[in-house]
């Protein structure tokens, strides 16, 4: 008698047990929030299409969808994951491989709910999970953009995800755990320029889909936080915009915020790696007084601790001749522009001496910079940047690695010092 | 993987190898257990470090260190590499730039730009830089004209020489391949405003460009002449061109001022 009751409440417990996750998923199938928010009807049309261009400039819709070099919006960018790769579709007007066939409503409803117009979930690389914060108007104003595009014809390609990830049902379960769909609510406490800096960075901008950490499954646990996170295929970091031991902006003024988003280059601090691409194709575009609410949003941030770099045994004698050989390159290869005090000479040469970028507890950024050298992006307001040689070349791993280490360890910065191991798998990383 | 080689001397370097991957079992294990309701999302969940770190803030420089005006000092990146104004460097794999015509210049920085060159270390140089700037590059460049640096030791047979010899002077009219000359000019130094000399250059960088050609690493403007030129040469003829280019004094390397005559081949670089 006792026996049944246990097998029926073994068997409760399992069918409660399915059927809960069961429901949560045939929810993400059948349900569309949104889907009842018209389109509002605007009565000039050329400024729709102007404001939805330059919503695809904020969002830098550019950066996945036009391969280096390929017609605009076209899409075929291969977009690595640590799930396989993905391959960007068409967003031009073409009625077969683009949105010639899509409304508006199909429109939005890949915005806002991430779903295509079949009703195919979409992969979350495309950042669905932040445009959702995005208004009907605005998704409309892109819409009318992309629609007034010269149609590009050409084949989608299939992505290459590995099994389990290349079943797209299962997106019904990380959409259950993961993705909240929903306009931005302005909060009315905050003043109008913070609301419209919160929305920039929440949804078109979409920061945190490198600024904070992935999980296993690919998703940022963290909300809206601006963390820090590895771009584990890119082999890039994204500092933290909260912690002040990374690139946190509590100590910088609105104003230079506004300009190294504009321009590249402050006398702080130069952009670099996937960020150049972001101010040259999307934030240089943006008006002024964008940045600046950009700004405050960002510095109203309540800061976080980084994570802390383990400190170096600088009285170990390996330690000592390894910092020893750190400055002798140094000397040879970078006093010339970073000067010796490592004050650099900004905002030609960035400061070394103080800058975050160098002392973050992951020296990725640092090494990348040292091997591949570069150019800050080419911007209206910095059109001719001066240039990093890259010494990839010409010095061995070890070297690199002593020379990053010295920089991470001297006129008053501390940081973990960096292996020979470290920078050749850096060499590695592909170009994008 | 093979094609790098081509490409660099140094191929290790840029094999698309990833830089971490989570073994994908452990992820596939994740998504079951994720698809059975077995774990909760709380558990997967990073820990947040509890430290404070101090706020480091860069004092700014007392007195700004003065920075030169020029396109020699803004272009520092690029002599690194090719040597000062261009003039190519002691390691027998960077080219010359020095001397080579605007045009010719400005169509390789475009390439690299915009995908249809593959150097990792060109790309990141040129990725993010406005058409404007480019052109300002190459002009620079263009009009450097330092001396050459000494011949590189070429070593090869006599047959192979005097095969590159005939392939550059002659061609070879059974398979359609024109001589060097008949475009690159009768002293092979180029003709504006788009076709590069080739004197000067390490035999290493040109069997690497043909090698890039061949497997469509290197491509240019339609019609891609170069390639179409490559596909009739055999891998042979190709370390014969190279060597021969390689050993041949490079005279004063200026460009010729004007095309001679029409093209034996059409090329999209250089519209007649």
């Amino acid at each position: 008698m006792k026996n049944t009751f246990l097998k029926r409440g073994l068997l409760a417990g399992a069918a409660i047990a399915l059927l809960v996750p069961a429901g949560f998923i045939a929810l993400q199938f059948l349900h569309d929030p949104g889907s009842n928010t018209p389109s509002v009807p605007v009565a000039d049309a050329g400024q729709q299409i102007r404001q939805g261009r330059y919503l695809a400039q904020a969002g830098d819709c550019m950066a996945c969808h036009t391969t280096r070099g390929g017609p605009a919006y076209a899409g075929g960018r291969r977009i690595e994951t640590p799930f396989g790769a993905l391959y960007s579709p068409n967003i031009t007007p073409d009625a077969v491989s683009g949105i010639g066939k899509w409304s508006a409503d199909d429109f939005w409803r890949a915005l806002h709910n991430g779903k295509s117009r079949d009703g195919h979930f979409l992969y979350p690389a495309f950042p669905y999970t932040d445009y959702t914060r995005m208004p009907r108007a605005d998704s409309d104003a892109l819409f009318a953009y992309f629609r007034s595009l010269p149609p590009v014809a050409g084949q989608n390609r299939a992505h290459a995800l590995r099994f389990p990830y290349d079943q797209r049902w299962l997106l019904a379960v990380w959409r259950a755990l993961y993705f909240t769909p929903g306009e931005f609510k302005p909060d009315p406490r905050r003043s109008a320029q913070w609301n419209r800096g919160a929305y920039l960075v929440q949804g078109p901008g979409h920061c945190s889909a490198c600024h904070a950490a992935r999980n296993a499954l690919g998703a940022s646990e963290e909300g809206i936080g601006l963390g820090g996170g590895l771009m584990p295929t890119l082999g890039w970091y994204a500092p933290s915009l909260t912690a002040d031991g990374e690139a946190g902006l509590g100590g910088w003024t609105e104003a230079q915020i506004v300009a190294l988003l504009k321009t590249g280059v402050t006398a702080q601090a130069t952009v670099f790696g996937p960020m150049a691409e972001v101010v040259a194709q999307s934030l240089q575009h943006l008006t002024h007084g964008d940045l600046a609410a950009m700004a405050t949003y960002l510095k109203s941030l309540p800061p976080t601790a980084a994570e802390r770099a383990g400190d170096v045994a600088l009285t170990e004698p390996v330690a000592e001749a390894f910092l020893a050989r750190g400055a002798k390159l140094y000397g040879e290869h970078c006093s010339s522009c970073h000067k010796d005090d490592g004050r650099g000479a900004a905002p030609a040469y960035p400061p070394l001496a103080g800058n975050r970028a160098i002392t973050m507890a992951s020296a990725i950024n640092p090494i990348r910079i040292v091997l591949n050298g570069g150019f800050p992006p080419g911007t209206a307001g910095n059109p001719r940047p001066y240039g990093m040689p890259p010494y990839g070349p010409a010095l061995s791993d070890s070297d690199v690695a002593a020379v990053v280490t010295f920089i991470r360890n001297q006129w008053g910065n501390r940081a973990a010092p960096v292996t020979a191991q470290d920078v050749g798998r850096n060499r590695a990383v592909p170009v994008d | 993987m093979k094609r790098y080689l081509f490409l660099s001397p140094y191929p290790a370097v840029y094999s698309r190898r990833k830089v971490t991957a989570t073994p994908g079992v452990v992820r596939c294990a994740f998504v079951f257990l994720l698809a059975t309701g077995g774990l909760t999302a709380g558990a997967v969940a990073q820990a947040q470090p509890d430290m404070r770190t101090p706020a480091v803030v860069p004092e700014p420089p007392q007195r700004q260190a003065r920075v030169d005006d020029t396109l020699a000092q803004r272009l520092a990146a690029c002599t690194a590499c090719h040597g000062k104004q261009g003039r190519a460097a002691s390691d027998g794999f960077y080219p010359r730039i020095a001397g080579k015509p605007a045009g010719y210049l400005y169509n390789q920085l475009v390439n690299f730009r915009e995908g249809r060159r593959q150097y990792p270390l060109m790309i990141y140089m040129v990725a993010h830089q406005s058409d404007a700037y480019l052109r300002e590059i190459a002009g620079y460049f263009s009009e450097q004209h330092p001396p050459y640096a000494a011949l590189q030791p070429v070593r090869a047979a006599a047959a192979v020489l005097e095969r590159g010899r005939v392939l550059v002077r002659e061609g070879d009219l059974a398979r359609k391949v024109p001589a060097c000359i008949a475009c690159h000019g009768q002293s092979l130094t180029g003709v504006p405003p788009s076709i590069p000399g080739l004197l000067g250059l390490p035999s290493d960088y040109v069997s690497a460009q043909f090698g890039a050609w061949r497997t469509g690493a290197r491509q240019a403007a339609a019609p891609d002449c170069m390639a179409q030129v490559t596909q009739r040469l055999s891998v042979d003829d190709i370390s014969a061109v190279a060597a021969w280019l390689a050993a041949q004094p490079a005279g004063d390397g200026a460009p010729l001022t004007a095309a001679t005559g029409k093209l034996p081949i059409a090329c999209g670089s250089f519209p007649q």
